[in-house]
């Protein structure tokens, strides 16, 4: 195991790592599970190199651990992440995302007549293909694919 | 369906369908009861369609319920700003149940899930027109005595229209095989055709009306308008190439129907209105028993 590596993921001591972030998505993961209105200590790093990604992001979180559902949630804009929950500087688990049957907010419904974009209303979608993550809304029963997907 | 709203088709399992259809041939025969006296339904008309807000009202009044209501935007608080939430929460306290119609998509459904009484969707922008699907399936059964394995053949406007998508996903319910005759531009969206696939039901694709309609049990006919087409030289191409006269009824079957949801402007000359095998106007009709099924069942009247 290459050193600097080790050193990234074990430089908190208790905590949560998520690795393997699209860089251009850092910002929308760090709103999603809600990062920027916690005391939590943070340190991020991103335009890294990946062999998967091209550029991805990382992000250490200490003393902060996920609950599934919560964790899920990023699965839209980071399906490949992966989880280190680290305890005693020790990587205990590791954690892959799985993408939801149903998302609440996040996501805006691609239709502009749909009642989500006039009302105040906060858009909802079950999930009808998992691959490709392509949602259908719950109002307007468009389909809104990861090409068309805009973030709230 | 007793107390619960009626959004989408896609709401009602087959059972419920068949109970709604049962119960408005009843209603066809017995059409004047009591059984609604007392009881108050608004029809909340944010954008005008006299049609069916009419044929809701006849039925309430029939069964000798109350109507309140407004039948456009303008006339209403809505267009001093008020929200679509306040709109429901307000009128849910003067009636027993709400029938609307909106040009958002996806309004009845938010509706219903804010609304302490029950919502009846009577038409969600293009997307979902619930009570007419139901009229339809009436309307097929009644002409040709069963909805299942029967040969539809659409006509017209096969993109944009919100009644051939329902009723197509409707009797794929009952394995029905489809035909389907548009202009290019106006062709059934792929995602229906992946549906039907997938369910291993047949269909074609043509664009030309005489030549197809001959094996057909019903011919459900659509508008064909203007505004749908990109370039104006399309629609004046194709534009007389989708109306149905009297001569291309020859060598139909004999229990053929032609449908349509009204208002017609040309797509079927009125030569064929004398024809034993017109039945768009007695289709309107039928959305009275309809609708007096599905209010009454929603009320628990039944
Ligand atoms: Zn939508």
């Amino acid at each position: 195991m290459n050193d600097k590596k080790h050193l990234s993921v074990s430089a908190i001591q208790n905590g949560t790592v998520i690795d393997h972030i699209p860089a251009q998505n850092l910002f929308k993961v760090i709103s999603i599970l809600g990062l920027d209105k916690i005391p939590n200590q943070i340190t991020f790093g991103t335009n890294l190199e990946s062999k998967r990604l091209g550029k991805k992001a990382i992000i250490k979180i200490a003393d902060k651990y996920f609950e599934r559902d919560e964790i899920n949630r990023i699965a839209i804009v980071a399906p490949l992440a992966k989880l280190n929950i680290i305890r005693d500087y020790e990587v205990v688990e590791k954690m892959l995302v799985e993408v939801p049957d149903e998302i609440k907010g996040i996501v805006k419904c691609v239709n502009p007549k749909c009642i989500t974009n006039v009302e105040n209303v906060t858009p909802k979608f079950r999930v009808v293909d998992k691959k490709s993550v392509s949602l259908k809304c719950h109002y307007c029963e468009k389909i809104t694919d990861q090409e068309h997907m805009n973030y709230l | 369906m007793r107390n619960r709203s009626l959004v989408s088709i896609n709401d009602l399992t087959k059972d419920e369908i068949f109970r709604v259809l049962d119960l408005a041939e009843e209603f066809e025969r017995n059409p004047i009861q009591r059984i609604m006296e007392g009881k108050v339904v608004a029809t909340l008309f944010f954008e005008p369609s006299t049609r069916t807000r009419l044929s809701f009202e006849s039925a309430v009044n029939k069964l000798c319920g109350r109507v309140i209501g407004f039948s456009e935007a303008s006339t209403s608080s809505v267009s001093k700003g008020e929200s679509l939430k306040d709109t429901i929460l307000t009128v849910a306290n003067y009636s027993d149940l709400i029938v609307m119609r909106h040009p958002v998509e996806g309004s009845a459904r938010y509706a219903s899930e804010v609304s302490p009484v029950p919502i009846v969707n009577a038409g969600d922008g293009a997307n979902q027109h619930p009570t007419q699907t139901l009229l339809d399936l009436y309307s097929i059964r009644k002409t040709q005595g069963k909805l299942d394995n029967l040969k539809i053949v659409m006509v017209g406007d096969l993109k944009y229209g919100r009644t051939v998508h329902s009723l197509l996903m409707a009797m794929s319910q009952f394995g029905a095989s489809f035909t389907f005759i548009s202009p290019v531009e106006l062709r059934i969206p792929q995602e229906y055709k992946i549906y039907l696939n997938e369910l291993n039901l047949s269909y074609e694709e043509h664009t030309d009306l005489a030549e197809n309609i001959k094996n057909a049990d019903i011919v459900y006919m659509t508008r064909v308008q203007r505004e749908r087409f990109s370039d104006p030289m399309e629609y004046e191409k194709v534009k007389n190439a989708y109306i149905l006269r009297n001569n291309m009824l020859e060598g139909t079957k004999p229990n053929m129907r032609v449908l349509h949801p009204l208002p017609r402007v040309n797509e079927i000359n009125t030569e064929v209105d004398n024809s034993p095998k017109a039945y768009y106007f007695t289709q309107a009709l039928n959305g009275v028993y309809t609708r007096m099924a599905i209010m009454t069942l929603i009320l628990g009247l039944k």
